[in-house]
């Protein structure tokens, strides 16, 4: 991908959310500051209720900031009404889920070609991208298998196929290795290394040291904070896992 | 994204459940079918009215005498019996005679009249044919002009004429039914032959034309001859039983029963308030007949509309119960790009398609009741009855959507999405 190399695709500014009121309120996420640059693999680890997965869904625009400013590929998002919020999540924002988050009873076809229907694409069009986003995740042989007949694994391929097929700013992934089984797991962390090669953006959701090995920066948090900020590879470079042989998933 | 997408998304939303989207249309189908059906019965009462109405004659009015019993009421201390025996007051036994039915046939005075007809009636006449014996309930004496005004045709022989009234001919026709029980057979074999009525004999001289039944009463049981020869052998010379007349014009029916009004007050030495005749015209029997049964159809219409409101509840329901069961698709649809209006046109349409496949199958099905002879009684599907079903159906579709789906559509994704 080619695009300014000095704005950053994510630009959170002393973003902070809470829930509730009085003493009850609560700092999911407490005034994080936080720049990813375009084709960064980011991987954001840290325990249950750290605030790791209201961060995710802040920077996806699933749900809006309390305090802070927040800028999606320079666009401040919450300056934006409900139909340019869709608009920018359909355009600039994939989405990978734990549960995969398919549309039940649909085919995996209909499923990846979802996001393109929304964005108007026609529909010759539509099925041409989809079947070659499906192909790349090597399903091409399941298109016309619905959720339920396929395995996780398979799943959640489809799922990474249809946050692709829009040719995203950022692919979001919340834990997306945690309901798979590590055979499933290492196919869709190897999706994701060649997706990082080719220059995407990731940004992913894990509590496992196995995931976040793959990444090329790595984000702790805790108690809704940043704690720790480590490098293991240069923006520009390839991934580590495909520089040299990955440490294993499951270790 | 495009309507047609939206009504992709919706249908197979539809299809997801097949049972319960099947029952909720079934809801509408009765709605709308019950709305058909009702106020085809209405319909088809009201033209069945008019049809009869129709079948005695246009144009027409008759004239009848007062009942005495009215006369009496009308005038509480003046016994029947002085009536008739008091000469100098207005109230005079004179009912209606043949020289009234001659004074309107008057060009002069009633210009609006066409035709004017005695009509005389003889009842408990037996009609026997070699053995076969049949009693007919009606027997009409009567003029050339009644058949014209009665729209009356003969199927085989010929009419009575003018000269068969002058000279008290003994002819007659029959209707079918009196014909079948003489000759047996489709009755064609009576014409020509001699039957006699009480003892007395006639010559069957035509056969009418079936008028069918109406209701209870068989149109084609009757026997039409000359007056003169139905005074002479069956009902004596006394008053004639009525009086029909036909207008020139159905314009002209209010004309003519002014003019038959002066000119009996004048005879009768009557006015508007001691007339002891009523003329009566088959607009007013229209009028009145078909007003009851607009009401009958307005009725019948509303209790049907209210089965198609809860049909409409029905849908709201449904779709209600679909955006909870859909939260999390809604919350992965929004995930993925569609907006407010994306979710609110899928969720609408379909409830839109819910209601509208509902009221075309229950227009199909109203339509086939509405087939249905029960005892020569046929519905008549009203084109307003299906247009009003259609689109009402329809709005109770666009109605009980609207708000299922602007639920669905202000869900915030995150919520939607985390929704169990």
């Amino acid at each position: 991908m080619t695009g300014p190399p000095d704005r950053p695709v994510i630009d959170l500014r002393n973003v902070s959310k809470t829930y509730g009121v009085g003493e009850t309120l609560v700092h999911a996420v407490d005034g994080v500051t936080l720049q990813v640059q375009r084709g960064d693999y980011v991987a954001v680890m840290g325990p249950s209720g750290s605030g790791k997965s209201t961060m995710m869904n802040l920077i996806g625009c699933l749900d809006a900031q309390t305090r802070g400013l927040y800028r999606l590929d320079g666009v401040d998002v919450r300056l934006l009404d409900d139909r340019q919020q869709s608009r920018i999540r359909n355009r600039k924002i994939g989405f990978v889920f734990q549960n995969f988050n398919l549309i039940a009873r649909t085919t995996a076809l209909s499923n990846v070609e979802l996001p393109l229907v929304y964005a108007g694409v026609p529909a010759r069009e539509r099925r041409r991208r989809a079947l070659a986003a499906l192909r790349e995740v090597g399903l091409a042989d399941r298109i016309e298998h619905t959720p339920a007949q396929l395995s996780g694994g398979q799943q959640q391929r489809v799922a990474i196929a249809r946050a692709m097929v829009t040719e995203p700013v950022i692919l979001l992934a919340d834990e997306p290795t945690g309901a798979l089984d590590s055979h499933s797991s290492e196919e869709v962390l190897a999706l994701f290394d060649q997706l990082s090669a080719h220059g995407r953006t990731l940004v992913v959701i894990t509590h496992e040291a196995g995931v976040a090995a793959h990444a090329k920066r790595v984000l702790q948090m805790h108690d809704g904070r940043i704690r720790s900020d480590e490098r293991n590879a240069p923006v520009d470079a390839p991934p580590p896992a495909l520089r040299h042989p990955p440490t294993g998933v499951a270790s | 994204m495009s309507i047609s997408e939206s009504a992709r998304f919706a249908w197979r939303g539809l299809t997801a459940n097949k049972p319960r989207s099947a029952l909720t249309m079934l809801g509408i189908l009765i709605g709308v079918a019950s709305v058909i059906i009702l106020v085809g019965v209405g319909t088809g009462a009201n033209q069945s009215v008019t049809d009869t109405l129709n079948s005695l004659g246009t144009n027409t009015l008759t004239i009848t005498r007062k009942s005495s019993d009215t006369t009496q009421l009308r005038n509480p201390f003046v016994a029947p019996s002085v009536d008739a025996a008091g000469s100098g007051t207005n109230i005079r036994d004179t009912r209606l005679t043949m020289s009234d039915a001659e004074a309107l046939a008057d060009p002069e005075l009633a210009p609006a009249i066409r035709l004017v007809a005695p009509v005389v009636v003889a009842t408990r006449v037996t009609a026997t044919l070699n053995g076969a014996s049949h009693p007919i309930p009606s027997t009409t004496g009567t003029t050339t002009a009644y058949l014209s005004i009665n729209n009356d045709t003969v199927v085989a022989g010929r009419v009575f004429t003018d000269t068969d009234y002058r000279a008290h001919s003994r002819v007659l026709l029959t209707g079918r039914t009196v014909a079948e029980a003489l000759a047996g057979g489709d009755g064609s074999s009576l014409l020509g032959q001699v039957i006699r009525l009480n003892g007395k004999e006639f010559t069957v001289i035509g056969i009418l034309e079936a008028k069918g039944v109406t209701g209870r009463l068989d149109q084609d049981d009757r026997i039409i001859a000359p007056a003169t020869a139905v005074q002479d052998h069956l009902a004596g010379y006394g008053d004639l039983s009525s009086i029909v007349a036909q207008a020139v014009s159905a314009a002209a029916v209010n004309d003519a029963q002014a003019q038959i009004e002066s000119i009996l007050d004048a005879r009768h030495r009557t006015n508007v308030d001691t007339r002891d005749f009523t003329v009566t015209n088959s607009a007013t029997f229209l009028n009145a007949a078909k007003s009851i049964t607009d009401i009958f159809t307005v009725l019948l219409g509303s209790l049907a509309t209210v089965s198609l409101l809860v049909g409409g509840i029905g849908v709201m329901n449904i779709m209600l119960v679909t955006v909870t069961e859909r939260t999390r698709e809604i919350g992965i649809r929004k995930a993925i790009g569609a907006g407010r209006s994306d979710i609110i046109l899928q969720f609408m349409l379909e409830a839109v398609l819910l209601s509208v496949l509902g009221g075309i199958a229950g227009i199909i099905f109203g339509y086939l009741v509405c087939q249905i002879e029960i005892s020569g009684f046929r519905a008549v599907v009203a084109p307003y009855s299906v247009a009003l079903a259609f689109s009402f159906s329809l709005a109770v579709g666009l109605f009980f959507g609207i708000y299922p789906a602007m639920r669905a559509a202000s869900l915030k994704p995150i919520d939607a999405l985390r929704y169990e």
